[in-house]
């Protein structure tokens, strides 16, 4: 499966060049990039682990290639997404994000039901990937 | 000049014309806290355009037909609202704009109900106007702040949905009647699956034969934790609590919550105290509350006679809605591209200022309150992809029921199309490229990628809906010479 996290997860996966012009359209509206990454891919997992801060001051997408360029060294088979913060009163909260790594083969997620009274179902939705301790999963 | 009677013969039993009662003052200054409401009045012949706008401001605060000397006993130069100036309608031979003042302890804090019970009560069916139509009104900010507004708004709806940076992209189920649950939640895992973020519940679907309510609750959200799993995304339905009582209502809002879905639905007709009391009702279980529009077009869309959809937006806004289908400009419903833009900035805007052309005539505060999400819905396809983005900008729902259920290769294949369309436009935006020009280069580029988005193009691509519209703005820009 592909997880389609992210604001273009349906196009091809984007080049470099792609990322870079998508990270100077954020610097241009002054919002601040950063990079983070995880392996365990659950829509309600809201916090990816921070690869480095916010880059509050980056004037040049060249900044944030390079860290993303260390971070994918770092993380080859990690989920990493670009997410830019607008600060701007009334909005405070992300902008754009969108994943720029994921691994090379992604399990997905499975639907447990727990048949209640009165036909009602509870749905549990659980990532494959976390049957594996941490530093276990997505390992070639 | 005002003509107000100023002496005790004011109050003689009898009947004056109300702009000798002291409805009519063309010096007043309004108060930064009154209440101001725009009329458009058409008066019948003969009666002069002050007289009918002082006869509105009456009928609408404090007056009756006749002199009443109980008006003596209260502070009754507060009360009455004033009309303080009428211009006539550009372009018009009978129509006049009309402003109107009301102080702000002529309302109820945070009623919709008692707000419009004065100024869409009684006035409109006056005999000494032919048509009346409230256009705008600005709101105080003291009195704004008695309103909660949008219980979720944009930015925590995105945040919890966790969908940035792109229209969120959904579809009406359809045939609108008939489904059975089983058949119904089958449309839904589809659209989902195939890259919606939300489906929804028409208007008028509720609890009919051919589909109990709870049947279809139950179907749906297996249709969406499904959906959800094989995409690894948040998804939602938008279920429809609308019913007959508010009984009714709130169990079907209590099990769309059990169910442990994102968001219910009501529509307009269930009334605005109905909708406050669902506003509540959402605030306080952590729920999106989707508006559909339902009705609104009996009263909003001839332009002589009934509420313009902005004021409606306003107090939509104001009740606590997260969602209100606002128009499409290139859809199948009515829709003038400046009148839309206009409804579009009431509801998502901090701040409006005033802008004829769009059809605002105030300045308006939101005070804090909550952005809230347009809906666009009803007639739209993805070959349209780049003149939504333009007209109507990132921050709304893009609703394609027919683009993604009439899609030759199926529903899934249909919300692909639209999905791989949107992220196509986004990207080529946000890379600076001239993408209203070049929309239908950077779709069939995307299309190459993309079966489904090439079949959906092939298939709709000649399809639109020029009409004229009928709801316009009164007030066109005038070319100034560069300097």
């Amino acid at each position: 499966m592909r997880i389609t996290q992210g604001t273009f997860s349906f196009l091809p996966e984007l080049t470099d060049d792609q990322i870079k012009k998508q990270v100077k359209y954020c610097l241009d509206n002054g919002w601040a990039v950063n990079l983070e990454y995880t392996d365990d891919p659950h829509p309600r997992n809201t916090y990816w682990e921070m690869y480095g801060q916010p880059m509050f001051d980056l004037k040049d997408p060249a900044g944030l290639m390079m860290d993303l360029e260390e971070c994918r060294k770092t993380f080859p088979n990690h989920y990493i997404r670009v997410t830019a913060f607008d600060s701007t009163h009334q909005w405070e909260t992300p902008r754009l994000s969108f994943i720029v790594n994921r691994p090379p083969s992604e399990p997905g997620f499975q639907v447990t039901r727990q048949e209640c009274e009165g036909r009602k179902i509870r749905y549990t939705v659980h990532s494959y990937a976390t049957d594996q301790p941490e530093s276990q999963r997505y390992r070639n | 000049m005002a003509d107000t009677i100023q002496n005790n013969k004011r109050y003689e039993a009898g009947v004056i014309p109300y702009k000798k009662m002291g409805y009519w003052e063309p010096d007043y200054q309004p108060l930064d806290t009154d209440v101001i409401a725009l009329f458009r009045i058409t008066p019948q012949d003969g009666v002069d355009p002050e007289e009918a706008a002082a006869a509105v401001a009456g009928e609408s605060s404090t007056a009756t037909w006749t002199v009443v000397w109980t008006d003596r006993l209260t502070a009754c130069d507060k009360y009455r609202a004033k009309a303080y100036r009428v211009d006539q309608v550009p372009g018009s031979e009978d129509q006049y704009f009309a402003y109107i003042a009301y102080d702000i302890q002529l309302f109820e804090p945070g009623s919709i109900a008692n707000l419009t019970a004065s100024i869409i009560g009684n006035v409109f069916g006056f005999k000494a106007i032919r048509a009346l139509r409230l256009e705008d009104m600005r709101i105080p900010t003291a009195y704004m702040t008695t309103y909660k507004g949008p219980p979720t708004g944009i930015v925590v709806e995105r945040e919890r949905l966790d969908k940035f940076g792109r229209p969120l992209l959904g579809a009406t189920t359809k045939p609108k009647l008939g489904l059975s649950g089983r058949n119904y939640g089958r449309v839904v895992y589809e659209a989902l699956k195939g890259g919606l973020d939300f489906v929804k519940d028409d208007e008028n679907i509720n609890s009919q034969p051919f589909m109990h309510w709870r049947d279809r609750f139950l179907y749906v959200m297996e249709a969406v934790n499904k959906a959800s799993a094989a995409t690894g995304e948040v998804k939602g339905h938008y279920l429809n609590v609308t019913a007959a009582t508010m009984e009714d209502m709130y169990e079907r809002a209590e099990f769309a919550k059990e169910l442990g879905s994102t968001i219910v639905m009501i529509d307009l007709v269930i009334g605005y105290t109905a909708i406050q009391s669902m506003s509540n009702w959402a605030r306080k279980n952590d729920m999106i509350l989707h508006l559909h529009r339902a009705g609104h077009s009996t009263y909003t869309r001839q332009k002589n006679h009934g509420v313009s959809f902005r004021v409606i937006s306003k107090w939509m806004r104001m009740a606590g809605v997260d969602h209100i289908h606002a128009g499409t400009v290139v859809g199948k419903l009515e829709g003038d591209p400046n009148q839309i833009a206009g409804f579009y900035d009431v509801l998502r805007e901090p701040f409006n200022e005033t802008n004829l052309e769009h059809g605002i005539f105030f300045d308006q505060d939101w005070a804090g309150l909550n952005k809230c999400m347009p809906v666009a819905s009803g007639g739209i396809h993805a070959g349209q992809m780049h003149q939504l983005l333009h007209y109507l900008g990132e921050d709304c729902v893009l609703q394609f029921g027919g683009g993604t259920i009439g899609h030759p290769d199926g529903i899934q294949a249909g919300a692909t199309a639209n999905r791989v369309a949107l992220e196509a436009m986004i990207m080529a935006r946000n890379e600076g490229r001239d993408y209203l020009a070049e929309g239908p280069d950077i779709l069939n580029k995307a299309a190459k990628d993309c079966k489904p988005l090439q079949h959906a193009l092939d298939t709709w691509k000649d399809i639109t809906f020029n009409y004229s519209s009928t709801d316009t703005p009164d007030f066109v820009p005038t070319a100034t010479a560069s300097a």
